[in-house]
């Protein structure tokens, strides 16, 4: 009941400090507008030629800026030792956890639903009849590269050179997400659509593992 | 010291023997001939890489609940050991796939996910080196280990899914899979050779870092005077 | 505003260390801290006095040895302790205001009314004016002052803290020590590391110093006191 509570009082925060200045929204999104634009040279970004390869390239974009932007999560505590504070104050650790991976979710999910317009438009596949779908499978694609991403940021920030090791560390972490998400994204913009089972079904486990995962051993990645 | 060095003599006499079935004792294989021996090394070490990083593993949970710096060293000392193991497979595989598929590399689903598989500990290693602290380094790459172990079976899972153009598995690979009786005597005999290689490995790495660690205690307490 | 009825606690360490890569930081610390008690550390940076309070705050766990709370009257059960806290570091979001900052750690710790709490704490640190003001904007002392009042909260049972008269003008610090003597006098468990005598000092009613994280001086009269703080016996 407090987890619960807690948690919404500290997603209220990450929303707040986030809407106040919009830093990390608007520079995510600029970069992968960035990513998308510069992926059109390495390949010939026709009809067909977009169904194969765009979906990849889509996740892999995603990904490297979710490596970027999910940096700052605990990054963010350090110069106040305001995670202290929050230890101090919340009855579980998990709340925090799930406060910023909720709210990291949150704008990944947003970045991706701003650009899909730009993307649909650009490389000429229409998503609106699998519109319901590709929510789906962004809503659990981002929900783990959040998961995942939110617990190893919190390693990273621990160590030197973080900016390089989270990625180091995320990237092969998250090789399931990135093939899954890819492969379920490829199934609905297909000339003949069907409902990627295999791949949401992937996402899902991998979901639940982490969080399972992150319920069990978030509390000791806040020591101090 | 004299069991040390027995143990290692019984490792290198195991090694030897396993080398000396694999290539006179196991029966020429119909399609790819010579080729084919390299496989009692190539599968046998990735199960053997497999035990390590699983004991890594269990070494990992024990550090994070127990708090004891053995539990890291025998962490970090599986790691070490697995990577090294997987390494050897990496290597191995293309010498068997060039002359076997004309090709040294496939993205093909065990190669690629044995190559992710090895990327993960290469970061847990990397980890380790960009933490100060020893108790931090040990709880955090601890952590880290215990994240990449359970992401393991899942990399495995997904890329199988979706990249399977692959010869399928020859040991418990489904129905109609299977060696000759010789063959697969020859192959279980390099994996308990393998594993005795492994443990005896992780043993001295194991000792190793315990011995860092004690020099890097009195190297800091000579700093602080 | 009148304090509500509590327990005072007291305060139990156990052979504690504390090693940092094999360092000690504490080196079996041993001290039994009554309720009701207003403790002044004292010791040269690096002694340990920081580390120790993290361990009273239960934000650091000790390598050795254990941490016990007790309550003033023994047949009750010593509930979870959350100690109010200030550490050298303000705890606080400087991107949030500072009532949105006190608002957001008293809904946290489950605080009913959050809102009249909140306001009335403003009001004792004297940052009604500036409370729609982020916290950025602020000076070192007012930050300090939104600290304070984030340690107090929840009207704390053991106060911690760390070298909290850093960045308080010469008012800052009266109002300080009028705060800390008027919780010392609701019976209130206080334990507080400080930098030579002052006013804050002098609420202190026991001063132990630490050297190189062992208790190498620990007293409770005046004479003594005084020396153990401003280091006149060694």
């Amino acid at each position: 009941m407090s987890l619960l509570s807690n948690t919404a009082v500290l997603l209220g925060k990450e929303l707040r400090t986030e809407f106040r200045s919009r830093e990390l929204l608007t520079t995510t999104f600029i970069f992968i507008l960035t990513i998308i634009v510069l992926f059109s040279f390495t390949f010939d970004p026709t009809s067909d030629e977009s169904r194969r390869f765009a979906p990849g390239l889509f996740w892999l974009a995603f990904l490297f800026a979710s490596s970027l932007m999910l940096q700052s999560c605990f990054l963010r505590e350090q110069p106040n030792d305001t995670l202290s504070a929050l230890r101090l104050s919340v009855s579980d650790p998990f709340s925090i956890f799930l406060a910023k991976l909720a709210a990291n979710a949150l704008f990944l999910l947003l970045t991706e639903l701003l650009l899909l317009p730009f993307f649909t438009v650009m490389y000429n596949v229409p998503v609106l009849p699998v519109l319901h779908w590709l929510a789906l499978v962004f809503f659990l694609a981002s929900l783990g590269i959040s998961i995942a991403g939110t617990a190893l940021s919190a390693i990273s920030a621990q160590a030197r050179m973080r900016e390089l090791l989270l990625p180091l560390l995320m990237l092969p972490l998250l090789t399931p997400i990135l093939v899954a998400s890819a492969e379920a994204t490829k199934a609905l913009l297909d000339r003949a659509p069907y409902v990627p089972w295999a791949g949401m079904g992937f996402l899902t486990v991998f979901d639940v593992v982490f969080l399972t995962a992150i319920w069990l051993f978030g509390e000791y990645l806040l020591e101090e | 010291m004299g069991k040390r060095a027995l143990a290692g003599a019984v490792v290198v006499f195991l090694m030897g023997a396993a080398a000396y079935a694999s290539f006179y004792i196991a029966p020429e294989e119909k399609t790819m001939h010579v080729l084919q021996r390299i496989f009692y090394f190539h599968a046998a070490t990735a199960w053997a890489g497999m035990t390590a990083l699983f004991i890594g593993f269990v070494a990992n949970l024990l550090y994070v609940w127990r708090r004891e710096g053995k539990w890291d060293a025998l962490g970090v000392a599986c790691a070490e050991v697995g990577l090294a193991c997987f390494t050897v497979v990496l290597i191995t595989g293309p010498i068997w796939a060039k002359p076997a598929w004309g090709i040294y590399w496939t993205w093909d689903a065990r190669l690629t996910s044995t190559f992710i598989l090895w990327l993960l500990y290469v970061s847990y290693l990397l980890l380790r080196t960009l933490i100060e602290e020893p108790d931090r380094r040990a709880l955090l790459s601890a952590l880290f280990g215990i994240f990449a172990f359970i992401d393991v079976p899942i990399v495995f899972g997904a890329i199988r899914w979706w990249r399977t153009q692959h010869p399928a598995p020859v040991i418990m690979g489904g129905p109609g899979s299977g060696l000759d009786p010789t063959m697969s005597k020859v192959f279980f005999f390099s994996v308990f050779a393998l594993h005795c290689l492994v443990v005896f490995l992780i043993n001295e790495r194991y000792r190793l870092e315990k011995l860092r660690a004690k020099f890097e205690i009195v190297r800091r307490e000579a700093e602080a005077i | 505003m009148t304090p509500p009825a509590f327990a005072p606690i007291g305060l139990r360490f156990e052979d504690i260390d504390k090693r940092y890569g094999g360092i000690y930081a504490l080196r079996r610390v041993s001290l039994t801290i009554g309720p009701g008690e207003c403790v002044v550390f004292a010791g040269r940076n690096g002694s340990g006095k920081t580390t120790f309070l993290r361990i009273a705050a239960q934000l650091v766990r000790p390598s050795a040895g254990k941490l016990s709370f007790s309550c003033a009257s023994p047949n009750e059960e010593t509930p979870a302790i959350r100690a109010g806290f200030v550490a050298h570091a303000t705890m606080v979001y400087d991107e949030l205001t500072a009532e949105e900052n006190l608002l957001l750690f008293s809904r946290l710790q489950g605080t009913p009314k959050p809102e009249n709490r909140v306001a009335a704490l403003l009001e004792e640190v004297g940052l009604s004016e500036r409370r729609a003001s982020l916290v950025r904007t602020f000076s070192r002392g007012m930050r300090q002052r939104v600290a304070i009042a984030r340690a107090l909260l929840h009207e704390p049972a053991v106060i911690l803290m760390d070298e909290p008269a850093t960045g308080l003008d010469p008012q800052g610090v009266s109002w300080l020590a009028e705060t800390l003597r008027r919780l010392r006098d609701s019976g209130r468990t206080i334990l507080m590391s400080l930098h030579g005598e002052s006013e804050i000092a002098s609420l202190g009613t026991r001063a132990i110093r630490l050297d190189g994280g062992s208790v190498v001086a620990d007293t409770r009269t005046g004479a003594t006191f005084r020396s153990i703080l401003t280091f006149a016996d060694v």
